[in-house]
């Protein structure tokens, strides 16, 4: 029973990981950029949900419905910005531009929030669960979390193979210049997934923030978590990050049980392993490593 | 200015140096400035003897970084692993009873061992991939030696093996550390991007499938720089261990040491030897000057490293380089066409 505790609480923190995972493989799979900057944007989205969203009278728990599109346009202009200018030196300047980001965005945050702690205000939610056994509890917050990581993961699948935009994203991520040929705007296409990317990046942002709480320097920590997913379940798959996801946090679970310290090293150690065995992850494709 | 390996004769039509100008007034220069800093601690106040230490670490980061990004292309966020990983392996040694001082080269080459099989399961990413796995390691490593009690655990513990000596000459010998560390790093890896290993490096950075297709071995050339950086951020952690004295995990692994190489780094310009080191000089006068400040002088640095990048690649020593052909230690070669009659 102890064990099937850990499982559990493995795959409700998974789907969250899962979640805050398919920005960063979207923004890779089509745009090839790593975006370090990944999890502090999260943590940005966080601090607009708490901070910007109560002076539109709207209570935290609906501040996605504000802070989600708002993302997805920062993420449009942002691509066709900086990000799409780095792409069009190197790759290697993508990765500079964007720990520079990365690092000026924590120290901005801390100087303007200092590093206290903040969380999303949800009411009475938070503690309340679903108590289906004698030691196991679901709590409901982390069951909505991992709820709305499969249906963004549902619904980015059906976007990309269904629709005729879904389609040039995939286009233009298999082949750029085929694509162009075609006719495809791809600097337009680059922008609408980063924009896809950015809205999930914000859901889990504020996902983040209703679980547990965040500080200006949280966003790294995730990012790693989001990566570690990604890689686990390989490179280049979306149910594959989902998978990786939860194998991370039972990993992080059944490292817990023994000593919390070990929590976050239980889940280095898969992701090592799993670079050591099988670098291609779960699902990848060998060809698909990065 | 030295022999190049070129099937070079009478009837060449372009010739080959080193540099486009006479080593001699690098050389006295350089001279100069080692005799002055190696009798800093005794002809300066303490205060900036102890600014100057500082800045030695960076130095010995930033050129290490440059190595690894700047000629071997691999973008390291997570060099913090070696730096806390040198620290560590001080005080371990130290708690021994060992000098700390004679610690730092043992504490280099631990790194240096340690990196092997790092590069063994990162080499299996490439690009970003590479560049966030590097972090995972400095977490796994941070998490890790958080759990050893005998290291002082989570809270971090103090250098022994000092006791003997009155703080100034705990400060002048930590000083002469750090100073001798960042010379034999600068002159180790001036000659190093100078011998064979250099030409390799500066091939695979220019064309990596030309290079490879040459007969050059990329990987083995990758590691061994890896391993060099290694060796050399864990001799920084080791100076910074002696100098502080006291050691914890969270400081000594902290993302801010590579978030400070890189921007000297980029904002100094990589691919040069000048160029970290005059980023560190620069990166210094702003943070002294905004010490009141609290991060704004690294929220600056950051923002103004992130436009170099966008806009002016080479850094501002590129820069110059490019604009006055003027380098105070080449490492490439320029080739000329020879006019007639005269070479």
């Amino acid at each position: 029973m102890i064990w099937l505790n850990v499982v559990v609480q493995g795959v409700l923190i998974g789907g969250f990981y899962a979640l805050f995972a398919c920005g960063l493989s979207l923004m890779f799979g089509v745009l090839r950029v790593i975006n370090l900057a990944h999890g502090d944007m999260a943590v940005v989205a966080g601090y607009v949900a708490v901070f910007l969203v109560p002076h539109f009278h709207l209570p935290e728990v609906w501040s996605f419905l504000v802070v989600v599109p708002i993302f997805a346009v920062l993420g449009y202009i942002l691509q066709r910005t900086l990000i799409q200018k780095s792409i069009d030196r190197d790759p290697f300047t993508t990765l500079l531009v964007t720990f520079g980001l990365s690092v000026v965005i924590e120290n901005l945050l801390l100087e303007i929030y200092s590093a206290n702690g903040q969380s999303v205000n949800i009411g009475s939610l938070i503690s309340q669960s679903w108590h289906p056994a004698s030691i196991i509890y679901v709590s409901y917050v982390s069951l909505v979390v991992l709820g709305v990581a499969v249906l963004v993961l549902f619904l980015l699948q059906v976007f990309l193979s269904k629709t005729g935009t879904g389609r040039l994203i995939r286009a233009v991520a298999d082949d750029r210049e085929a694509a162009q040929l075609s006719g495809a705007n791809y600097r337009h296409i680059f922008g609408i997934a980063a924009a896809l990317a950015f809205a999930t990046v914000a859901l889990a942002g504020i996902a983040y923030g209703t679980m547990t709480q965040f500080a200006p320097t949280s966003g790294g920590v995730n990012l790693l978590f989001a990566f570690e997913a990604v890689v686990i379940g390989g490179i280049g798959s979306l149910w594959g990050t989902l998978v990786g996801g939860i194998a991370l946090g039972i990993a992080q679970q059944f490292g817990a049980h023994f000593n919390p310290q070990y929590q976050i090293l239980a889940g280095n150690l898969l992701f090592l392993l799993v670079l050591a065995v099988k670098p291609q992850g779960f699902f990848g494709r060998r060809t698909s490593l990065a | 200015m030295s022999d190049v390996l070129l099937p070079l004769n009478d009837d060449a039509r372009v010739s080959v140096r080193r540099s486009t100008q006479s080593p001699i007034f690098t050389l006295v220069g350089a001279v100069i400035l080692v005799a002055l800093l190696t009798a800093t601690p005794w002809i300066f106040p303490a205060q900036f003897a102890s600014t100057l230490l500082n800045f030695f670490i960076l130095v010995i980061m930033a050129t290490m970084w440059n190595l690894l990004a700047g000629y071997a292309g691999m973008v390291s966020i997570g060099q913090q692993a070696f730096i806390g990983l040198g620290a560590y392996a001080t005080l371990y040694f130290a708690l021994e009873g060992v000098n700390p001082f004679v610690t730092v080269p043992i504490s280099a080459i631990v790194c240096a061992v340690f990196a092997i099989p790092v590069t063994y399961l990162l080499f299996r990413l490439r690009g970003g991939y590479f560049s966030i796995a590097t972090w995972v390691v400095s977490d796994t490593v941070l998490l890790y030696v958080g759990t050893i009690a005998f290291l002082g655990g989570g809270t971090g513990r103090l250098m022994p093996g000092l006791e003997n000596l009155s703080p100034s000459e705990t400060a002048h010998d930590s000083y002469l550390a750090a100073w001798f560390v960042a010379l034999i790093v600068v002159v180790g890896t001036y000659l190093l991007l100078r011998s064979r290993l250099g030409l390799v490096l500066a091939s695979i950075r220019d064309n990596e499938v030309a290079a490879r297709s040459a007969g050059a071995n990329v990987r083995s050339a990758r590691r061994l720089v890896f391993m060099i950086a290694a060796a050399g951020c864990g001799a920084a952690g080791a100076v910074l261990a002696i100098s502080q004295p006291f050691v914890q995990p969270t400081s000594v692994f902290s993302l801010q040491w590579s978030a400070e190489m890189i921007f000297v780094s980029m904002i100094g310009g990589l691919g040069t030897i000048e160029g970290p080191i005059l980023g560190c000089i620069i990166f210094f006068a702003l943070q002294q000057s905004l010490q009141q400040e609290g991060a704004w002088y690294l929220i600056i640095f950051g923002t103004v490293a992130v436009l170099v990048a966008l806009w002016e690649p080479r850094g501002i020593w590129g820069a110059i380089r490019d604009r006055f052909h003027t380098e105070l230690l080449p490492v490439g070669h320029w080739v000329r066409e020879k006019s007639q009659g005269t070479p």
